[in-house]
């Protein structure tokens, strides 16, 4: 439960930075940059080598490609979408999670399973 | 387009949106965790990836640019939604220092400090993001 909370916090903060430091920057393709950011990996992976092992974590690195291949692909797609059909950025970004559900456990299924 | 800081866009961003933000990435982060737990670090991995505040980012980019719009008597839908569609393919550059970010995260982690391997894929993350946003830019 604590290891939990613990995430839980560290993710807020590291998300919410570089959230924050994609809000100061310009232009927005410049800053859509840091929506890609390793926000997630760096809350976890460092306390996962601490409480699983380092052997444990670069597994999950190793996953993260396929993961990392399903976010070019989505956010691909939800540019594509938001220009070509004029859908609200809610929608289109809700929409298309699937895809990088189904890029993400295809990708790794076929490639690294 | 030259990069530049423009810390007036603090000032727009509510505090219910700083917590929404928070909230999400702190719930995804743990999500990833149970996963990980439960299905084992392969499928747990996938997650390290996911665009965990990205539909929240994109939609304040949208209401955002609407509302600087709506103060200058404009309308601003199709502006807001072409702020929030090239924000998105940003990120999609930004997924390329990622995969990077990964393998480095995969080969160096075992054999050295993780800490220093973290943060040395932090930054080529960043390098690779930025040359791969140069070279768009120039093409």
């Amino acid at each position: 439960m604590i290891q939990i909370v613990v995430r839980f916090l560290l993710g807020g903060i590291v998300v919410s930075a570089f959230a924050i430091i994609a809000d100061l920057l310009k232009p927005k393709s410049f800053a859509g940059l840091f929506g890609a950011a390793p926000s997630v990996a760096l809350a976890t992976l460092g306390l996962t080598v601490a409480t699983e092992g380092a052997s444990y974590a670069a597994t999950e690195a190793r996953s993260m490609m396929a993961g990392a291949i399903a976010f070019f692909v989505y956010g691909s797609a939800v540019s594509w979408l938001m220009m070509r059909y004029e859908i609200q950025a809610l929608w289109a970004t809700i929409f298309a999670l699937p895809l990088w559900l189904g890029v993400a456990f295809a990708t790794w299924s076929l490639w690294l399973r | 387009m030259q990069i530049k800081f423009d810390s007036s866009a603090l000032g727009k961003t509510k505090w219910h949106e700083y917590a929404i933000r928070f909230i999400l990435g702190g719930s995804i982060t743990a999500v990833a965790g149970f996963i990980a737990k439960k299905f084992g670090p392969g499928i747990g991995g996938l997650f390290l990836a996911f665009p965990a505040i990205f539909p929240a980012g994109a939609t304040l980019i949208e209401k955002h640019e609407k509302q600087r719009k709506a103060e200058q008597g404009l309308q601003g839908t199709k502006r807001a939604r072409y702020a929030a569609s090239v924000d998105a393919a940003g990120s999609s550059m930004g997924s390329i220092g990622l995969l990077v970010f990964a393998v480095l995260s995969w080969r160096f982690i075992p054999r050295h400090n993780a800490l220093s391997v973290l943060a040395g894929s932090t930054l080529v993350w960043l390098g690779v993001s930025v040359l791969v946003w140069l070279v768009r830019k120039r093409t």
